[in-house]
């Protein structure tokens, strides 16, 4: 009796397998829609703004293009002037350098630096949080005007209590020398974001490490080179990855240092015919691109070094990502 | 952790990418009617970078203009540059009318055909770019191609404070460098480290100091016959750096530099020589309105800027540049839009109207002696300077400025003593303007 149904009946389990799997496939097609529903906004955006002008460039980078007649293909030409004739280009690719090598370390050691006091603090966490993270919160343009009449060399009040003290103060954005540093001192200033994601890393070092580090016999020092720096180093990582596309794409605050501080030279209405001064000192990569693109109608080109800019932040930020291996942990062998 | 900082490095470099353009729009051939304008009512829009006061002189001119031609009504919109007005093009919404201070684009607008070319209009209207005079003609075609029409010029002599003449016991302006250095130098107080007054200051980026501003007093040229960049075959620009370099370091560089840093913003009332802290100074004829504004007392007087002792016969000439018009591609109005650029460019009452406002030289030839300019001898100078035939200006490349920015950083160099071969150092700014252009028309590199 048992049998016989199955016998008989045998097809109508495998309608009924049929239809759970159909109904399967279908509850799984719904779900890939509402998630891709739910994705649109995100997928529209990255193909609008991203995906298409990438591409865009990507073309325009092979094409003589003057912003206002139609893109002319070139081949290879942009690329064969950058490398061979470009007077300006070595000097923004120094520029760019200098600020990847002195200024994103120093920005880095700063914010732990002030993170590591902060955190020490026995009252006013709140208060020292908050004075160290407001600078942050100004708009570069107005933090780099206000840096600019801080630093000013005749009338500004660096200078002025320098001159107090018998010191002869240099001549800051008005300097080549000078005008980078100054472009740090302004970043330093601006390290509030770092500064509070140390702060985090730091409250989060467990304590009893520390402890049994102090039961061990361990001073100051060894301890933040044992305990503190393994445990925070995800976090340097990540601010120094940061730091270093930050880098190579600065731009706001030396244009804005260069047109303010390069005065008048030549036509009025028109503050980028300073971009660079002193002395080409402040003409980073970016600023080039900026200069290329838009001053010189020369989009195709610009295209081009924005290709090579993507290739190069790329590359190097993968070359620290590889390399961070040797130094960074991850608790629990996360990665 | 990790992931996310290579997230964050794709994303942040994707961004870069993708700051570099996009595609862009196909180019008309702009559609020319020679016909005559009929008389049905339309609106334009004249876009323009004045704002304030002066966007006011400019909206009185557009009155005049309504009150002449009531069929066109004219929306006049101010505060535009450039940017705005090449995005407009791009984006097919233009103004009928583009009004722009950047003369040095002249021949992104004419090459491109973002602007019109407007010889099908000059010709039926019977106008003729003879009527301007041979530099204001420069700036405003591109290789035979006339896109635009002056409205207004700006040109550049030598302001002098009286007072400070008379205490140094100068009677007259210098007319040779080699005056104006030593009148500099006579002018010139020291204040321990600083200075109380600066005689002239000559390093380039300060103030008005380009050295396109100082080309035609050393009658040293940018090109040569075959429009390549002659900077170093011409004399003319190795004296003048010779010579703002020998009173540069008459100050001191780094003193000078600082002294600069406290001179006061050029275009406020804190300017160093409306302040009596410069006694002479290159500057436009717009500065006599500024001055009057800002230091109605300021005892001064203008003449046409020194010249180099080997071209005493220049004296009397100078650098001009100007304010160019033009009818953007996308104009649905080209007709009417022609009969407003016609007017503010070639009409004397429009011209009188708009220099007696913004205190700008009016363009045509026909305008200088105009019974309607108000009369001013300090503001006469200019206008002699701009009708002056051996009156200069810079080559329009299609490149926009870059011939003068290239130069202008070899310059800084320069004067920051950090050239040895002066020579051998214009021969590479030659082939760097030469190599930049080539590129950014689009040609081989040379």
């Amino acid at each position: 009796m048992s049998t016989a149904p199955l016998a008989q009946g045998g097809p109508a389990p495998r309608l009924q397998v049929r239809d759970r799997r159909a109904a399967k496939r279908k509850a799984a097609w719904r779900r890939r829609w509402l998630v891709l529903g739910l994705m649109s906004p995100w997928i529209v955006g990255c193909t609008v703004f991203f995906i298409y002008p990438l591409l865009a460039s990507v073309y325009l980078s092979f094409t003589h293009y003057d912003l206002l007649s139609r893109p002319r293909w070139v081949g290879t030409a942009n690329y064969a002037f950058m490398l061979h004739h470009d007077p300006q280009i070595w000097n923004a690719v120094k520029n760019t350098l200098w600020l990847m090598a002195i200024a994103v370390p120093l920005q880095v050691l700063f914010a732990f630096g002030v993170a590591g006091m902060v955190v020490r603090a026995k009252s006013g966490v709140g208060f020292f949080r908050t004075v160290f993270y407001l600078p942050t919160l100004a708009p570069p343009v107005a933090a780099t005007l206000g840096f600019t009449y801080i630093l000013n060399p005749a009338t500004g009040p660096v200078n002025t209590v320098l001159g107090w003290l018998g010191i002869d103060g240099p001549l800051w954005f008005e300097s080549p020398s000078w005008s980078k540093p100054s472009l740090v001192l302004l970043g330093l200033w601006g390290i509030g974001n770092t500064m509070i994601i140390f702060l985090a890393a730091l409250l989060d070092v467990p304590r009893h490490l520390y402890e049994s580090a102090q039961l061990d016999g361990a001073g100051p020092l060894q301890r933040l080179r044992w305990v503190t720096l393994p445990t925070v180093s995800p976090v340097i990582l990540f601010a120094v990855v940061i730091g270093v596309i930050e880098a190579l794409q600065y731009f706001t605050q030396a244009y804005v240092a260069s047109s303010i501080v390069g005065g008048g030279a030549g036509n009025a209405a028109d503050p980028a015919n300073r971009l660079g001064y002193p002395e080409g000192s402040t003409m980073f990569y970016p600023l080039l691109l900026y200069q290329q693109g838009f001053r010189f109608f020369n989009m195709g080109y610009a295209s081009a070094m924005a290709i090579v800019l993507l290739v190069v932040a790329f590359a190097v930020t993968l070359l620290i990502i590889r390399n961070s291996r040797r130094w960074v942990h991850y608790q629990g062998g996360m990665r | 952790m990790r992931r996310i900082a290579a997230a964050a490095a794709f994303f942040a470099a994707l961004g870069l990418a993708a700051c570099g353009g996009s595609g862009g729009k196909s180019s008309t051939t702009a559609q020319t009617s020679t016909a005559a304008a009929s008389h049905q009512p339309v609106t334009i829009t004249l876009w323009n970078g004045f704002t304030n006061r002066e966007l006011g002189v400019v909206n009185q001119a557009v009155a005049a203009f309504h009150a002449s031609h009531p069929w066109i009504t004219v929306k006049s919109v101010g505060g535009i540059n450039d940017d705005k007005i090449i995005a407009a093009i791009r984006g097919g919404n233009a103004p009928d009318v583009a009004q722009s201070f950047t003369a040095d684009n002249t021949g992104a607008f004419c090459s491109s055909g973002g602007w019109i070319d407007l010889k099908p209009y000059m010709d039926a209207s019977h106008i003729n770019a003879s009527m301007f005079p041979q530099a204001v003609q420069t700036y405003t075609q591109f290789q035979g191609k006339r896109c635009a029409l002056p409205m207004l010029a700006d040109t550049y002599g030598l302001y002098y404070n009286k007072d400070l003449f008379k205490k140094a016991g100068i009677t007259a302006p210098p007319k040779t460098m080699s005056e104006l250095t030593a009148d500099a130098k006579k002018l010139t107080v020291r204040d321990g480290n600083s200075f109380k007054v600066v005689g002239f200051d000559p390093a380039q980026g300060f103030y008005e100091n380009a050295p396109a501003h100082y080309g035609p007093l050393f009658g040293a040229n940018w090109v040569d016959g075959q429009d390549k960049s002659a900077i170093a075959k011409n004399p003319g620009w190795a004296e003048f750096m010779q010579w703002q370099k020998g009173l540069i370091d008459f100050y001191g560089f780094d003193k000078l530099r600082r002294w600069q840093a406290g001179a006061g913003d050029e275009f406020s009332a804190s300017n160093a020589f409306e302040r009596g802290k410069l006694a002479m100074a290159i500057d436009g004829e717009y500065r006599t309105a500024f001055i009057k504004a800002e230091h109605p007392d300021l005892n001064y007087g203008t003449a046409p800027m020194p010249v180099a002792d080997s071209h005493p016969e220049l004296y009397g000439a100078g650098y001009v540049t100007g304010n160019i018009i033009g009818i953007p591609k996308s104009s649905a109005h080209k007709d009417a839009a022609w009969e407003l650029v016609k007017y503010l460019t070639t009409d004397q009452h429009a011209l009188a109207l708009l220099s007696n406002g913004l205190r700008n030289v009016p363009t045509t030839s026909a305008s200088l002696k105009s019974s309607e300019l108000t009369p001013d001898p300090r503001f006469k100078v200019f206008l002699d300077i701009f009708a002056n035939p051996k009156t200069a200006t810079t080559p329009i490349t299609a490149a926009g400025s870059a011939n003068q920015e290239l130069f202008q950083d070899y310059v800084a160099k320069w004067q920051a003593g950090k050239v040895t071969d002066l020579q051998n150092g214009l021969a590479q700014v030659d082939k760097q303007i030469d190599a930049q252009l080539a590129n950014s028309a689009g040609t081989q590199v040379p």
